[in-house]
């Protein structure tokens, strides 16, 4: 009987440990950099727009890299934002390069992608 | 005795796990929340339209806009970059919140192409000094609605505090001086905007009760979206 009880408690106590230890399994973020992104968001917001944009351009392509060496996942719009900055600095080539890139990595934003492609393509400088 | 102790292990081990069970993880919601519209809308991305800011903060729409993605994204969900959504609005004359919330939906899902929209409200932004304390406060009200019907697929209402002490030490100079000290802290690192993110978390992560569900990139979609 004593033996009994000690394996179901043995056994118990596996269960509790497995427990804990699985514990939340989708706690695990889906996403990298969003320390990186947020307060670049954040600025651009505040500015209404008015930043500079190569300088932010600057910050978020070196956070990008480092990203892809820790092997993270981009957060979904961050290549968008890069796509909208490179309009604003006169470089449509990279802005179309990054919205395509969105909507490769992120099908959902295929008919804005499309849209914002059609507008900063008219808009872009010469 | 070998038997009792034995015994008295085995209830407590058992009240563990049960208690583990219990705590486990909290992604049943309610019940007692209608997820009924939600289940069968079944939206992948969100547009979060610029939110409603009657507050004296200016900056507090910035400030709630910004931190609003993470959660939703890492819920599942496909989030419309928020720089550039507010951007098309500004570059097409829409200069206010009221004027986003208050376009057709079917305009909407003509330019954004999102599933669904959030309609955000910020009802408190800030900090409040005192002698004593100092508050940050933010507090929000959401609305998800389905950008192809107009439906209304759940609402949420979440706040956040942050509560510093002012008390420097020592005596009445030392209070005054302690609030003096804080309110220069507080608008240097902009305490506001980290709260702003916890209130976001706070509303807009799936699983919680009352809360949003998980959205098809989540693992854990298939899960909670059975009904």
């Amino acid at each position: 009987m004593n033996r009994i009880l000690a394996i179901t408690a043995r056994w118990g106590a596996g269960v509790c440990a497995l427990a804990l230890m699985v514990g939340c399994a989708g706690t695990q973020p889906m996403y990298g950099g969003w320390n990186d992104y947020q307060p670049q968001v954040y600025a651009y917001l505040k500015s209404q727009g008015e930043l500079d944009p190569a300088e932010q351009i600057a910050k978020l392509e070196t956070a990008r890299q480092k990203m892809e060496l820790e092997g993270k996942a981009l957060p979904p719009g961050y290549r968008a934002h890069l796509g909208m900055l490179y309009a604003k600095a006169g470089q449509p080539d990279q802005s179309a390069e990054n919205m395509a890139a969105e909507k490769a990595s992120f099908p959902e934003s295929t008919s804005f992608m499309d849209f914002l492609l059609r507008t900063f393509k008219g808009k872009a400088k010469p | 005795m070998t038997t009792r102790s034995t015994q008295r292990g085995m209830a407590w081990l058992g009240s563990l796990m049960v208690a583990a069970l219990m705590v486990g993880c909290a992604t049943k919601p309610a019940s007692s929340y209608d997820y009924t519209a939600l289940r069968a809308a079944k939206p992948a991305s969100i547009l979060i339209l610029p939110p409603l800011n009657p507050t004296p903060e200016v900056t507090a729409p910035a400030g709630v806009l910004a931190s609003a993605t993470q959660p939703l994204a890492e819920s599942g969900y496909y989030v419309l970059p928020v720089a550039v959504t507010d951007e098309m609005f500004r570059q097409n004359g829409i200069h206010t919140a009221h004027d986003a919330q208050d376009l057709p939906v079917e305009k909407l899902r003509s330019i954004f192409g999102a599933d669904a929209a959030l309609y955000l409200e910020v009802q408190q932004y800030g900090t409040v000094y005192a002698v004593v304390q100092n508050d940050t406060k933010v507090e929000l009200n959401a609305r998800l609605i389905d950008l192809r019907t107009g439906d209304k697929l759940w609402s949420g209402h979440a706040v956040a505090l942050d509560r510093q002490s002012s008390n420097a030490g020592g005596g009445v100079a030392g209070l005054l001086l302690g609030a003096v000290i804080n309110q220069i802290v507080a608008t240097a690192t902009d305490r506001s905007v980290d709260v702003a993110a916890r209130a976001n978390a706070q509303l807009l992560t799936a699983g919680q009760p009352y809360g949003l569900l998980y959205g098809p990139r989540s693992p854990k979609y298939a899960a909670d979206s059975k009904p």
